[in-house]
């Protein structure tokens, strides 16, 4: 079995390429962690579907207020700064192209950026929630996943197989191998970890892996 | 003019079989809990009103509030982006089994649907769903180069809603996140219906501070310390109790 990244190293990865000053959206569950990595010396703003900018991180058990949650639905917290609004307000920002970055998961991602993130397919219920606004609304959206699935499957792939999320959206993917950039409908290999060969990447990977030019190593601190 | 009422039983009299009824909240956040349980005592007590359209942003959580609603067998359609939960048990079971419909929404066009419902604007034009599943048979038109699909209003008969502070004009307030869907709702239905933790005089809410002017609000109830969703959920309550 080959090395490969946790869910919290590739939250970590992911988070070293928000600028200062950015306003982020990050999707509910695994994403969620990305904010807990915050280079020192940069301050973004986080952003929920359910109207709050600028909220802090969860509070001491015991001390929730419901009334003060995030999209995924768990307690949150006020900081100074913070900023409440309506839905519509809400998807202002993220339609409107007011958000810089958007941090999502995925089932899988197409080498022309295509993501879906939402059905399984027509068996169990089906629930969107604001990923499809997410995917056409944000100036970056990038994916963070684990490389392949529980069946060992790519989630790199030519094409998606599962119901869309969006069209040719995503431009990064950081997963629990390596680092993607998708531009002019392919992959290009940006990171690695030091312990896969090339070779070996594009074997767990559907579609082909382009390299344009050096392939940095995928190095992440033991978090 | 005092748009107040007497009582919860009153502020949901008008409700008939049949009519669509937007309620308030994200998850827990903002849902009229209490409001939602009158309107099952009534039906317990009537029949009445049943085959309902909810527009919720979600499809309740364990067994009170919307996920009770659903349980009691008053909703034959549900309209909303999320019917998932910590405890979706009630809607997961009658959805599989074709008891209710579901027509689902991307959030950002759930909210802009409201609010255009609201605003009288009948269509609008969005990026989201182009080329997926939820765009299937809605128009399209390209502008400045890129596709966007074409979304109806979304109006109501109804909306309960949950605010903070009220008066009897009918001017809200919202405390936290818990605004969420609850302004747009207020401007979307022919009756809006609030309950609120404190009823004020007017003058009470700084005009500064209004964010539901009252001109959307035709009934206000005082509900003081109103239930919190998840609260209820970890005490694992189910409305109504079962009687032993």
């Amino acid at each position: 079995m080959t090395d490969k990244l946790t869910p919290t190293q590739i939250a970590w990865r992911a988070a070293q390429d928000i600028a200062d000053g950015a306003y982020v959206n990050l999707g509910i569950g695994f994403p969620e962690m990305v904010a807990r990595f915050q280079p020192p010396g940069r301050e973004a703003i986080f952003h929920t579907e359910n109207g709050i900018l600028g909220f802090g991180e969860a509070p001491p058990a015991g001390q929730e207020d419901w009334d003060l949650i995030n999209a995924g639905k768990k307690a949150v917290t006020l900081k100074p700064g913070t900023a409440f609004f309506h839905h519509a307000d809400s998807f202002a920002m993220v339609r409107g192209g007011h958000l810089d970055v958007a941090i999502l998961g995925a089932y899988e991602v197409a080498e022309n950026g295509d993501l879906a993130n939402w059905s399984t397919g027509p068996k169990g219920v089906p629930a969107v929630g604001g990923a499809m606004d997410l995917v056409h609304g944000a100036k970056r959206v990038a994916v963070i996943t684990e490389h392949v699935t529980k069946d060992g499957k790519p989630k790199l792939v030519k094409a998606c197989s599962l119901p869309l999320t969006g069209v040719a959206c995503v431009t990064r993917v950081y997963t629990s191998l390596a680092v993607i950039d998708i531009e002019g409908g392919r992959f290009l290999l940006r990171e690695k970890l030091p312990s896969l060969t090339v070779a070996a990447l594009q074997a767990l990977t559907g579609s082909e892996l382009h390299l344009t030019g050096p392939v940095a190593d995928l190095i992440v601190p033991e978090l | 003019m005092d748009k107040t009422l007497p009582s919860l039983a009153a502020a949901v009299a008008g409700i008939e079989d049949g009519m669509t009824v937007m309620i308030g909240g994200f998850g827990g956040s903002g849902a009229p809990i209490e409001l939602i349980h009158a309107l099952i005592d009534r039906f317990i007590a009537t029949g009445h009103p049943k085959d309902l359209t909810v527009v919720n942003n979600n499809a309740g959580n364990g067994h009170v509030g919307l996920a009770a609603l659903i349980e009691q067998g008053m909703v034959r359609r549900l309209i909303c982006s999320f019917p998932r939960s910590a405890d979706p048990v009630v809607f997961t079971e009658r959805y599989l089994a074709g008891q209710i419909e579901l027509e689902l929404v991307p959030q950002g066009t759930l909210a802009e649907r409201i609010r255009a419902g609201g605003a009288g604007i009948p269509a609008f034009y969005t990026p989201t769903s182009f080329g997926t599943d939820l765009a299937a048979g809605k128009p399209v038109e390209v502008f400045e180069g890129r596709p966007y699909v074409r979304e109806r209003w979304l109006k109501a008969d109804y909306a309960l809603v949950k605010a903070h502070l009220g008066d009897r004009l009918g001017n809200l307030t919202y405390r936290m996140a818990a605004r969420n869907f609850n302004p747009l709702m207020c401007m979307a239905a022919r009756v809006t219906i609030a309950q609120v933790s404190r009823i004020v005089e007017p003058g009470g809410i700084d005009p500064e501070s209004v964010i539901t002017p009252g001109i959307f609000v035709q009934g206000v109830v005082a509900v003081p310390d109103p239930a919190q969703e998840e609260d209820l959920n970890r005490a694992k309550a189910v409305y109504p109790k079962v009687q032993a």
